[in-house]
């Protein structure tokens, strides 16, 4: 029978080591799949954080031969030929094994001002689907932290006291964009949240597995709503001579 | 402020890194930036050679400062669409990653350290100016079509040449560029939080919606457009100094 060979990296915050298995191959078996048959196999103390099997509850996430993935999404005849070599995401802190403590991301979720509306006066307000659909692209978001997790300036930069990620930026920009959310979060967006750190080079949204176009729709429009704040003047004076419905600054 | 310690455990065993030719991309982009940027200082300099009734290279366009300036015409034009390609949100992109390496490619380990500050600061946070070229980019696009259509006039009669289809090719292009610039969605649109309540809200949503799928081959636009206006400035060069002949039907 054809044989994938795992290299899985073993270890806690003290250190670890890369140990190798064989797996009997399957068609259609993913690299969590893999995980599970060493566990019930070879080693049933591999730590490894998953629910659904099926790409929607984004626990997952891990690298495979040097790129963040969903264990479950990736298939194993990808690599036939080659080993496959599986390590916990880069970014944040090893607990054990495969699963590495992702808390700093809600953490950060914590800082953002959430949905706040404002008592519809009259009538009520009909949701049209033209003023939603920006936002449902972003609701798709299974908060696997495969972005945050790629973006280099928090795995590079260790930029985490500086720049709240890309998952939070397609979080605030589908606050931004409801029609009746009354905040204005481009001042956290500029201080505290740092989108100018983001230089827009789009690793989140090439990897993303549910495909939300995060820099595209998400970054780059708030990008351009700080723009609108900060550094545009005709924009300003524009604004203050005809005053629109504008939001509340948020904190 | 967040901050997260990382735990120095998997970079004792060695983290893999991605095999696949990442380099070719950038590698590419380097070289053809390169060579483009040579040829387009070269071009510009010249300052003759660029017009021959009825074309025009649309590096000279519009031909300004006759009679007062005395270097070439084209320096008083060529920092329009400089600023404007290199403040495009797609070519930062690019940029940053072939020529800055930040990062070279996803998930690749970059230099790292906490000096990074992306565009939150001098010169990068100059991106912001990219709205101010995209007003003066819309200009370039209405001159470029006026000199586009002074090409299908030879001598007072309708007649099509090669040189006019160059700039035809120019200015469909350069109009696809400028007008799936991110910028121009958000101005078209994208700045609004509700379109079935605002004043214009379903014709803008609509524009924005095709400005969207443009946006979303904006790359490409950029691209050709680039190579567009290369052949049309060579091409027009060419025939300028009597190297070549112009086949042409007039009507
Ligand atoms: S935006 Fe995409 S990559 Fe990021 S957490 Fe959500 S689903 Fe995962
Ligand atoms: S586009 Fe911005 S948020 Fe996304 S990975 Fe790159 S730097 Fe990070
Ligand atoms: S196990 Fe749920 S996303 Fe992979
Ligand atoms: S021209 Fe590329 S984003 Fe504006």
């Amino acid at each position: 029978m054809e044989e994938a060979i795992l290299r899985v990296f073993r270890g806690d915050s003290n250190g670890g080591e890369e140990r190798i298995y064989r797996v009997p191959l399957k068609p259609g078996m993913v690299v969590l799949d893999a995980i599970h048959y060493i566990q019930a196999h070879y080693d049933a103390d591999l730590a490894v954080r998953w629910n659904c099997k099926a790409a929607r509850c984004g626990s997952c996430s891990a690298e495979v031969n040097g790129r963040p993935r969903l264990m479950c999404k990736t298939r194993l005849d990808e690599f036939r030929g080659t080993d496959v070599r599986v390590y916990p995401l880069k970014t944040f802190p090893l607990i054990k094994d495969l699963v590495t403590d992702v808390s700093w991301n809600y953490q950060v979720a914590r800082q953002i001002p959430p949905f706040t509306h404002k008592e519809p006066e009259g009538k009520p307000f009909i949701v049209h689907q033209v003023d939603v659909e920006r936002a449902q692209e972003f609701h798709k978001c299974i908060e696997c932290f495969l972005c945050q997790n790629v973006c280099h300036v928090l795995r590079d930069h260790e930029g985490q006291s500086a720049y709240f990620g890309p998952r939070s930026m397609v979080k605030i920009a589908s606050l931004e964009m409801h029609p009746k959310d009354v905040l204005d979060r481009t001042g956290l967006l500029r201080e505290k949240g740092g989108i100018a750190y983001c230089n827009i080079t789009k690793c989140c949204e090439d990897l993303c597995p549910e495909e939300i176009h995060i820099t595209d729709n998400a970054i780059i429009p708030l990008k351009e709503r700080v723009a609108d704040k900060y550094y545009d003047p005709l924009r300003a004076l524009l604004r203050s001579l005809a005053p629109s419905r504008r939001r509340e600054e948020s904190t | 402020m967040i901050t997260q310690t990382r735990s120095p455990a998997v970079s004792s065993a060695v983290r893999p890194i991605r095999q696949d030719a990442w380099w070719v991309g950038p590698l590419i982009t380097v070289v053809v930036v390169v060579v483009f940027a040579v040829y387009a200082v070269w071009a510009a300099a010249q300052g003759t050679n660029y017009r021959v009734e009825p074309y025009l290279s649309p590096f000279y366009s519009p031909v300004l400062g006759e009679g007062w300036w005395t270097l070439s015409p084209a320096f008083l034009v060529i920092w329009i669409p400089l600023g404007f390609r290199l403040t495009c949100y797609y070519f930062r992109k690019t940029y940053y990653r072939s020529f800055f390496g930040d990062p070279p490619a996803c998930a690749l380990p970059e230099r790292r350290g906490a000096s990074y500050t992306g565009e939150s600061r001098f010169p990068f946070i100059l991106q912001n100016l990219h709205r101010y070229f995209l007003y003066l980019a819309i200009l370039l696009v209405v001159v470029h079509w006026y000199e586009t259509i002074q090409a299908f006039v030879f001598d007072g009669r309708f007649g099509i040449g090669l040189g006019t289809l160059f700039l035809l090719a120019e200015a469909v292009l350069l109009s696809g560029y400028v007008f799936s610039c991110h910028s121009f969605r958000h101005l078209v649109g994208g700045c609004l939080d509700c379109y079935s309540h605002s004043a214009l809200g379903r014709a803008r949503h609509r524009v924005w919606s095709r400005v969207s799928l443009m946006n979303e081959r904006h790359h490409l636009y950029f691209w050709a457009s680039l190579i567009a206006v290369w052949a049309a400035d060579l091409y027009v060069r060419l025939l300028a100094s009597g190297a070549i002949g112009d086949p042409r039907i007039i009507f």
